[in-house]
């Protein structure tokens, strides 16, 4: 279905996630954010965002939060506190990608 | 969905110190800290060698008594079996991203879930708070759990 986002027209699924990851801009990613609760960006959250954005364009698959450790090097502490109540499916809308379906 | 009908909290109790006893409970902590709902984890009985520093490491497959294993006891009592079939579930779940158990611990522990060991089973074990890993918060009896469950559902594994 269509949504317009930031005044932008995008494809998304049912439950908001953009289905085509080259519709994304950041000022999506800023409205985004607000309807989760999230009112400000901040240098920690681009980095969560850019890099799912990246490993999702290559490896077309959500990372697990051991994999945004691991290869992200970002800490699943950081992450938990940037993104509270459940990091990955938050940051995932935000960043324009798919629903993480991963169980890890 | 009505915001009433979601699990808030979990407590969920680990008894068993296989590989396939302890993962369950840290897949679902680790889970339900990935969709925002708090967790709690109480480890008991065998449960214990999963936060216990010099056991974390080396938890194996039962494959003695374990009839899914799909080998036959008598093969699985011979030395190696069981490090052998730990071994391959092991690279399995890396292939997963299922990380291993001392570093699991320590992502629920980095991600908000709390986890305690059961007093009744320290105690017959005779160990002591030292020999846990850093991430347990406490040694609780069976009435703090309780009480630290309250308004939330307990899963036993």
């Amino acid at each position: 279905m269509e949504k317009i986002i930031a005044g932008y027209t995008v494809d998304v699924t049912e439950e908001g996630y953009l289905t085509q990851m080259n519709q994304w801009n950041k000022e999506i990613a800023e409205a985004i954010a607000k309807e989760l609760g999230i009112h400000e960006l901040t240098e920690g959250h681009w980095k969560v965002i850019e890099f799912l954005r990246k490993d999702f364009a290559e490896t077309e698959k959500v990372p697990t939060t051991r994999r945004i450790k691991n290869v992200g090097n970002i800490p699943t502490k950081d992450l938990y506190d940037l993104f509270p109540d459940g990091p990955v499916l938050k940051a995932a809308k935000i960043a324009g990608i798919s629903k993480p379906v991963s169980c890890v | 969905m009505p915001n009433d009908d979601k699990i808030k909290k979990v407590s969920i109790i680990i008894s068993k110190g296989s590989l396939e006893g302890v993962y369950p409970g840290l897949i679902l902590a680790n889970g339900a800290r990935m969709k925002g709902i708090e967790a709690n984890i109480f480890f008991t009985f065998f449960g214990l060698d999963a936060i216990t520093k010099k056991k974390m490491n080396k938890i194996k497959v039962a494959t003695v008594g374990n009839p899914a294993m799909g080998i036959p006891s008598l093969i699985g009592v011979m030395p190696g079996m069981s490090a052998l079939a730990s071994g391959m579930m092991k690279k399995q779940m890396e292939q997963l991203d299922i990380p291993p158990i001392p570093e699991f611990i320590e992502m629920i522990y980095d991600a908000g879930g709390k986890l305690y060991a059961c007093l009744a089973s320290v105690e017959m074990f005779k160990l002591k708070k030292e020999d846990f890993c850093n991430q347990v918060e406490d040694v609780l009896t069976v009435g703090d759990f309780y009480e630290l469950s309250a308004g939330g559902q307990i899963i036993f594994t």
